[in-house]
């Protein structure tokens, strides 16, 4: 660990230096352990950086890290690590499962006899930004598109035009995380179809 | 500060005018920083001004992020420029038992700055690293065999600071001192470092394209 201190401060660098980061936390590698996702990440390094991954979590390392501490502190420092790591899990599970339960709505609205708009709603689900949505499917379709507000709480985007089952289509080859069981096709005549699904 | 996800606000072009007195206010706030300046903001490079939360800017250099703001107050520096030029920023170290409650976002205490793993400047000035300045070395006796390469110079209350951490080679936080380096040693309790930047929190994980 002493020479890689010295790198670090090595005071006549003349250009900046370049830092990996982990791939699955973003964090340096050395502070992978903090961040919950910790055999993600050593199976990552191992992959993309061998040498790195080599003097980072060989036995020397690791002991002489540990060495500093307290028996005790130790042993909270592991507590405390697990705990992270199973609460990160949690929290990927959680998603995962929000993801398969929820799903997006792409509605065609009569407007006037034979006008229509088409809505699309439940794209949070999947974090993704319905402002920007729009603003693409505008762009793609060269139609009016616009986040509003539902009554019933929530937003959707309305796009101007029967386009549904292209959106339908743009959607899911543009964002590989909406699963395709997970599109919905809902032909509304009323104006006000809220409540359902 | 950044505790919670940031979602990326819109860029802003900054004046060239502005974009000069960032790059003055950079070079005496960070003077070690001076001669990397033009690799930092090259002359003929636009800056960008992104909004954020709690009324901080934080200041882009295409998608690079370099410093944030809150209102006015001084500039920080973003971890990835602190990780591109670790020895141009002045520092303290905490040792290893702190890191994993700084990286959840608590504020910085004392104990993990004046235990046997934590650094702060020595006061008398002679080391690399710090400012160049030579403060005085005011009544400053220091544990044996305290390898003090954080800077001579005594940090007061209110400066920007970065923190590192025990056998890392990489800074893990940067923040205000809300307590004088000198006095950190003399009281040995007490919060040194609120609300600052560290790695993995919202501002980090912003995603600046």
């Amino acid at each position: 660990m002493a020479d890689t201190e010295a790198e670090a401060v090595l005071p006549t660098e003349p250009q900046s230096r370049h830092v990996v980061y982990c791939g699955v936390c973003s964090l340096p590698p050395e502070y992978c352990e903090f961040g919950g996702t910790v055999k993600k990440c050593q199976d990552w390094l191992q992959k993309n950086h061998a040498e790195m991954y080599d003097r980072l979590w060989s036995e020397d390392a690791l002991a002489a890290a540990t060495s500093t501490l307290s028996v005790d502190a130790q042993k909270r420092a592991e507590k405390d690590a697990h705990k992270k790591a199973l609460k990160a899990e949690a929290a990927e599970q959680k998603h995962l499962q929000t993801i398969a339960a929820s799903k997006v709505t792409i509605k065609r609205v009569e407007r006037n006899k034979r006008k229509f708009v088409t809505t699309v709603t439940g794209l949070e689900a999947f974090g993704l930004e319905n402002k920007k949505v729009a603003k693409d499917l505008g762009k793609k379709f060269a139609t009016g598109a616009s986040v509003t507000k539902v009554p019933s709480g929530g937003e959707e985007i309305v796009v101007q035009g029967d386009v549904s089952e292209e959106i339908e289509e743009f959607l899911l080859e543009k964002y590989p995380v909406i699963p395709e069981d997970n599109v919905e096709l809902v032909e509304d005549k009323k104006k006000k179809g809220a409540g359902a699904g | 500060m950044f505790k919670k996800d940031i979602s990326p606000g819109s860029k802003s072009k900054v004046k060239s005018s502005v974009q000069r007195a960032i790059r003055n206010q950079i070079v005496t706030t960070y003077p070690l920083l001076a001669p990397h300046i033009d690799e930092i903001i090259p002359k003929k490079e636009q800056l960008d001004a992104m909004k954020i939360p709690d009324r901080v800017t934080l200041y882009l250099l295409s998608s690079t992020p370099l410093f944030y703001q809150h209102m006015t107050d001084a500039l920080l520096p973003h971890l990835r420029l602190v990780h591109r030029f670790p020895t141009c920023f002045p520092s303290i170290r905490i040792d290893r038992g702190a890191i994993r409650f700084v990286l959840s976002g608590a504020t910085l205490m004392a104990p993990g700055l004046t235990s046997t793993g934590g650094r702060l400047p020595s006061g008398d000035g002679e080391e690399k690293g710090g400012y160049g300045e030579h403060g005085g070395r005011e009544g400053e006796e220091e544990k044996d065999g305290r390898e003090g390469w954080y800077g001579g110079r005594e940090l007061e209350k209110g400066e920007p600071v970065v923190v590192c951490a025990e056998g890392k080679e990489e800074a893990c936080a940067v923040g205000i001192l809300s307590m004088g380096t000198k006095e950190v040693k003399e009281k040995g309790k007490g919060p040194v470092v609120e609300e600052g930047h560290y790695l993995g929190d919202g501002l980090w994980r912003l995603v600046t394209e």
